[in-house]
């Protein structure tokens, strides 16, 4: 038994945020949260779930019980790869897509995002690189995140960027919209 | 009827293959297609994980250039081959449309630029366009080199048919099937058509994606398809580029080729493979696909 406890890290009801479910199901992605009957055809249809922390059944739940925290720090809100197999198949029409990217956009935000997988670190890399030049350069991309997460792993990926080149597949000068200025004006506009 | 084409950044990159087939093969078919000028990347999946209006404008610049492009004074197609950008370009008239509180943001501060998001835009994939547009009949009336006996397994990934695409089914597609059968091909009859590659999370989370990708893999050749075909240069990356490390880990996996379905469908047309980027793949298709083509040379099933 205590070793579940250990292991689960017993959650206090006082603990809960009971706005937290309000607050995602204001955001994009979030309009039917409410409808969820827990039936889990979401976590089957979902190629990743065997690899997250919670499943996206789970992380509803959790939601809309409060669970703010857990949530907020928990891999299954990175590791979604955006396959909609979810969204698809909930017979409630729940987005569950679109609320993984409001969920992610509130822990970049609380600074809360799970700092083990270099997920985080690539959207917010991908993010400056098109705010910078409105277009983004694959290479540069892959460079910069693993610069910022784990160094290594440049050498590690250097082959392929070595057979990509050859096979005249990678470019190195960054490509650009006319006026970058522009765009990053309009992005600010909208903030 | 004229067709614009938004490239994404991808496939002016590691997928630079896709772009030289399709324009090869849309050329053929008289359905030139026109690059939008001055486009911006879509932000992907993963400018909509740090803001959503930001990410919504960013989409929408593209919608807003191609009506100001277009002679059309209703509907714009705008031709999105690669999956990701033809689904976030698609989130972006959805969330227009639905989203009063996004829309009241964005629009205006396109306006601003002088920019006009009118809700004129349809996004279109290029298989649409082939099967709904173009037809059938007419392809296998280009064909100038029957594939007879090539078996090839479809592969469509998700978000070419998902959540947003009408013109196939989500999980059980046919477009592209009827694509290459138009070209006498076999395709396989399978259940991994729209399961998901890893898309994004390919570099970054590689042990995952490897076992994504073999079971993809691994089932198409269990199912004796010859070529993997796919319409996205995600997909295509990731099903390609992971197989050495597959192998690795499953002595037993023989490499599969992977291709665009537009290369394919040049090599039916008999152009010439360097125009197709056939030389670009990391593993070659079979001799026989490729030997003899854009000379008359005949196709002899292996």
């Amino acid at each position: 038994m205590t070793e579940r406890l250990n292991r689960h890290d017993a959650r206090r009801q006082a603990d809960f945020d009971l706005n937290f479910g309000k607050e995602v199901a204001e955001a994009p992605g979030g309009e039917n949260l409410y409808e969820c009957i827990q039936c889990g055809a979401c976590s089957g249809a979902c190629p990743m779930s065997a690899y997250m922390d919670h499943t996206p059944r789970e992380i509803i739940g959790m939601i809309r019980s409060g669970m703010k925290e857990d949530v907020l720090r928990s891999e299954t809100v990175w590791l979604c790869a955006s396959c909609y197999s979810c969204t698809v198949i909930c017979p409630r029409q729940i987005k569950i897509t679109d609320l993984m990217y409001s969920l992610r956009q509130r822990a970049l935000k609380d600074n809360t995002y799970p700092k083990r997988i270099p997920l985080p670190v690539m959207a917010r890399d991908f993010y400056k690189m098109v705010h910078r030049h409105g277009r983004t350069n694959e290479g540069r991309l892959m460079t910069n995140v693993y610069l910022h997460t784990n160094p290594f792993d440049l050498i590690r990926q250097t082959p392929l960027a070595l057979k990509l080149w050859r096979h005249g597949r990678m470019h190195l000068r960054q490509e650009s919209v006319e006026k970058p200025s522009e765009l990053r004006d309009l992005m600010q506009s909208v903030k | 009827m004229d067709y614009l084409y938004y490239p994404g950044c991808s496939i002016k990159e590691s997928g630079i293959a896709y772009e030289e087939s399709l324009t090869a093969i849309m050329d053929v078919l008289n359905t030139p297609l026109q690059e939008l000028e001055d486009w911006n990347c879509c932000g992907a999946t993963t400018c909509i994980s740090v803001e959503s209006d930001e990410a919504i404008a960013l989409a929408s610049r593209n919608l807003a250039l191609a009506e100001k492009q277009s002679n059309s004074k209703g509907t714009v197609d705008l031709v999105t081959p690669c999956n990701a950008c033809y689904l976030t370009l698609m989130r972006a008239t959805h969330y227009l449309s639905e989203r009063q509180d996004i829309a009241g943001k964005v629009l205006p501060a396109l306006d601003k630029q002088g920019l006009h998001c009118d809700n004129r835009v349809r996004i279109r994939h290029p298989l649409d366009v082939l099967v709904n547009d173009v037809g059938v009949k007419a392809i296998s009336d280009h064909v100038r080199r029957k594939l007879t006996g090539l078996k090839v397994a479809c592969y469509y990934g998700c978000q070419m048919v998902r959540p947003y695409a009408t013109f196939d089914d989500p999980h059980r597609p046919t477009s592209m099937d009827q694509v290459m059968k138009a070209l006498g091909a076999q395709t396989i009859d399978w259940s991994l058509k729209t399961k998901c590659c890893g898309a994004a999370l390919g570099s970054l989370l590689p042990d995952i994606v490897e076992q994504l990708c073999h079971d993809i893999l691994r089932e198409a050749e269990k199912r004796g398809a010859e070529v993997v075909v796919t319409g996205c240069p995600l997909c295509h990356f990731n099903l390609e580029s992971n197989q050495s490390a597959i192998r690795k880990r499953h002595p037993d996996f023989k490499t599969i080729p992977v291709a665009y379905f537009s290369q394919i469908m040049g090599l039916g047309f008999d152009l010439p493979p360097k125009k197709l980027g056939i030389q670009r793949l990391f593993i070659p298709l079979p001799a026989s696909l490729t030997a003899g083509a854009g000379k008359g040379g005949e196709y002899v099933t292996a």
